[in-house]
């Protein structure tokens, strides 16, 4: 959907509470920035924004795409900055960061330092254990000294790197669950316990490196894991930011002020320009206008609207500049029913079990009975109580799941850097697993399917030069008919001395552009459209429909042949989503469904067992993106979609999601493969824990070993 | 064997350093914006130029 992002930074506007004081009296402000790529871009947006007088630093992030700009005092005007940048070329809005990615930024920071610390510890005790197990002539006390050392490092190097481990093991075994770092917890806390032991013993059999390097090893993978995925959400967060939830608000005085939507209470006034979209629900004062209601309710066209006609959020005003008097909050826009199903929708998305819990769940049983047994075996050999303890933790420490813990991250690190490249950014952790499944695709027409916006029809019937006369005017204007017949023309020059009549039309040079009143045509039963006249001569009307995206036929296809069924479901008229399914190559689809129906529909699925994907862009899809088994948006989506939808992909190209189907099937695939390479692994490994064969050196080879090729294995995914 | 255990508390106390090191290099945001480093290392500086 073309949602037209409110241009903020207009001279009348105020930005004041985007900007924050730091020490002193410096001031810092924010600007998502869109469209920088590269060295000049930089040097360009830096250089120009230092030029502004007061300017006393500015640096542009190129990895979240966030420029900050300092000055002291009250010097800068923040609307220099965001038009100095625009000016350049790049789209800009004021950006605030929310609460949410800081927890994030601060999960980050603590995964790394724990990797840091880990890092250390495997180096150092490595370069110490590696001496005894090389070293023969190593005398028996500088051995024990080595092991003592060894021991004041990598304790605590374990408890501190190791505590993502332990808090997530904690916080499932307190609910009587199991997860994979249940098994690795209990393995590092044997591991350090029985080296100790056999150190204040005088034995040679320590487990030190092992405990140091696995904690390593697998802080990688969930670093780089979290890596990802945080990188994926924030250039979702960045497309949400440039899209913008700003609104213009009346001050007591008159004057405007741009505020985050979100601050918009009942019965504040507010103004919109034409193009702009609500972001709250309210009614329009003073006087008549038209707004494209296509996001709320699937319809393309624009509809006429009268003074008091009360709006919903999401609706885009196509007519005159209008002023709204909020009747809602922005969390109380989204109908009652629609909030409630996208909470329901997220309650029964947390239930989903994962295959790496799954196989926690069977593993672990599984590894403490082994345990088991092999202690009740040794001692009915009629080994000592101190033999049977020591060879039954060595089959602890040696099934410790490394490459179990590894192999989930691993293939979701590979997929989702390669399908983060295509544009796809995958947002949450198991929705490819989820994506893999998928039995049923359902798509949402407008916006989706389709454009999203209206595109001249009649364009064959019309006189080149007749089309290239009426751009002259079109290309001066944000109405959206304006706009289809500019890009209808192709690029040219703008009539100089067009003037716009907000909800009538255009003139310049004795020739108008407009409505069918505007233009004189009279008979106004003849449709939506445009009319343009020349002087005297009969009016011509433009008419203009909705179109299919081009690659929409393909997608439909590719679905099909990996065996999905495709369903349409559309709140627009049966006449037009007929048209779009027969052209899309879809044999089912309903016409006028309404929010609660698409998503009671998806629950209807969910109830035969049948594993959906959404897939749709506006207000009225969110709840049934909520609802799917799986949901993608596209980035033109509105923000309740996008943060409704597990997948949001870059730019308008839907032939992604083919892409992403095949990653994720593919990834699965990968997943089981290397659970069944780490279960190899253990079958050999635990014969020789279980009889008391296993050094620690064999130990902490096969470890490393097993984890490379479960990593190695995922890496084939990077390259198709 | 006094030489060893010199050698190997140097080894410790360089690691330890390496580490700190690190550690403040994170704390203080040199690695928030790995691209853009590796770009800007690309763009003149006028102030450098004789």
């Amino acid at each position: 959907m073309a949602a037209l992002s409110l241009s903020s930074g207009d001279v009348a506007d105020d930005l004041s509470r985007y900007i924050h004081a730091a020490a002193g009296d410096e001031r810092r402000f924010e600007i998502a920035i869109k469209g920088a790529r590269c060295a000049g871009c930089i040097a360009k947006i830096e250089g120009g924004v230092k030029a502004i007088a007061g300017v006393s630093d500015a640096r542009l992030n190129l990895s979240t795409g966030k420029l900050s700009v300092a000055w002291h005092g009250d010097t800068v005007q923040p609307q220099g900055i965001l038009r100095r940048v625009r000016d350049l070329g790049y789209a800009a809005q004021p950006f605030e960061a929310p609460a949410l990615l800081d927890a994030d930024a601060r999960e980050g920071r603590v995964l790394l330092r724990c990797l840091a610390v880990a890092g250390f510890g495997t180096v150092f005790i490595m370069g110490l254990t590696d001496a005894v197990w090389y070293g023969a002539d190593l005398s028996p006390a500088l051995r024990e000294g080595f092991f003592w050392l060894a021991a004041v490092v990598s304790v605590p190097v374990t408890f501190y790197a190791g505590q993502p481990f332990f808090r997530s093991a904690w916080s499932v075994l307190r609910h009587w669950r199991t997860n994979m770092d249940v098994p690795i917890s209990l393995a590092l806390v044997l591991a350090l316990g029985l080296s100790l032991y056999q150190t204040a013993q005088h034995a040679q059999d320590t487990y030190f490196d092992a405990a140091v390097m696995l904690t390593f090893l697998l802080l990688v993978g969930r670093y780089l894991d979290f890596r990802l995925r945080d990188r994926a959400r924030g250039a979702a967060q960045h497309l949400l930011a440039m899209q913008s939830l700003l609104a213009r608000r009346f001050k007591p005085d008159g004057s405007m002020e741009t505020v985050a939507a979100r601050e918009l209470a009942p019965g504040d006034r507010i103004f919109l320009a034409t193009g702009e979209r609500l972001p709250v629900n309210g009614t329009l004062l003073a006087r008549g206008s038209e707004a494209d209601l296509s996001l709320v309710t699937g319809e393309t066209l624009p509809v006429a609207l009268a003074a008091g006609a009360s709006l919903q959020a999401g609706s885009i005003i196509t007519g005159a500049p209008a002023t709204l008097l909020v009747t809602a909050r922005v969390e109380d826009s989204l109908v009652a029913d629609l909030a409630r199903l996208l909470e329901a929708g997220q309650q029964t998305r947390n239930r989903y079990v994962n295959l790496a819990e799954k196989a926690a769940r069977a593993y672990v049983p599984l590894v403490t009975g082994l345990a088991a047994l092999v202690l009740a075996g040794w001692l009915l050999a009629g080994a000592g109580m101190a033999h049977a303890v020591t060879n039954a933790i060595t089959v602890l420490i040696i099934t410790c799941p490394c490459a179990l813990g590894l192999a989930v991250p691993a293939v979701q690190v590979a997929a989702t850097s390669r399908l983060f490249r295509k544009g796809v950014f995958v947002k949450s952790g198991n929705a490819l697993e989820r994506l893999a499944e998928v039995d049923v695709a359902i798509f949402d027409k407008t916006g989706t399917l389709t454009l999203g916006r209206p595109v001249l029809e009649n364009g064959a019937a019309i006189a080149p030069d007749v089309l290239q006369r009426a751009a002259l005017l079109a290309r001066g204007s944000r109405h959206p008919l304006a706009r289809a017949l500019a890009d209808a023309a192709g690029s040219g020059p703008m009539a100089a001395n067009v003037t716009e009549y907000p909800g009538a039309g255009l003139e310049a040079d004795g020739r108008r552009l407009g409505s069918a009143a505007w233009c004189g045509a009279g008979d106004a039963g003849q449709g939506s459209g445009l009319w343009f006249r020349e002087g005297d001569a009969p009016p011509i009307h433009f008419r203009f429909k909705d179109q299919i995206r081009p690659e929409a036929k393909a997608l439909i296809t590719g679905l099909k042949a990996r065996k999905i069924a495709v369903e349409m479901l559309t709140g627009d008229l049966a006449g037009p989503a007929g048209e779009i399914a027969r052209e899309a190559g879809i044999s089912l689809w309903q016409s006028q469904v309404s929010p609660t129906d698409k998503a009671l529909h998806l629950k209807s699925y969910r109830a035969r067992g049948l594993r959906t994907l959404m897939v749709g862009d506006g207000l009225n899809d969110a709840g049934a993106l909520a609802l799917a088994h799986v949901s993608a948006a596209p980035g033109s989506a509105t923000d309740v979609s996008q943060l409704a939808a597990d997948l949001v992909l870059r730019g308008d190209d839907l032939g992604a999601l083919i892409e992403a189907v095949d990653v994720a099937r593919k990834a699965r695939r990968l997943v089981l493969q290397n659970f069944g390479l780490a279960a190899l692994y253990n079958v050999t490994a635990i014969p020789m824990a279980a009889l008391g064969m296993v050094s620690p050196l064999v130990a902490a080879a096969t470890m490393a070993g097993s984890s490379l090729l479960v990593t190695l294995n995922a890496l084939r995914l990077v390259r198709p | 064997m006094n030489g060893m255990v010199v050698v190997i508390a140097a080894a410790l106390l360089m690691g330890l350093g390496g580490l700190g090191v690190l550690l403040w290099a994170l704390s203080n945001g040199q690695y928030e914006d790995m691209e853009g480093d590796a770009c800007r290392i690309l763009t003149d500086d006028p102030a450098d130029q004789p």
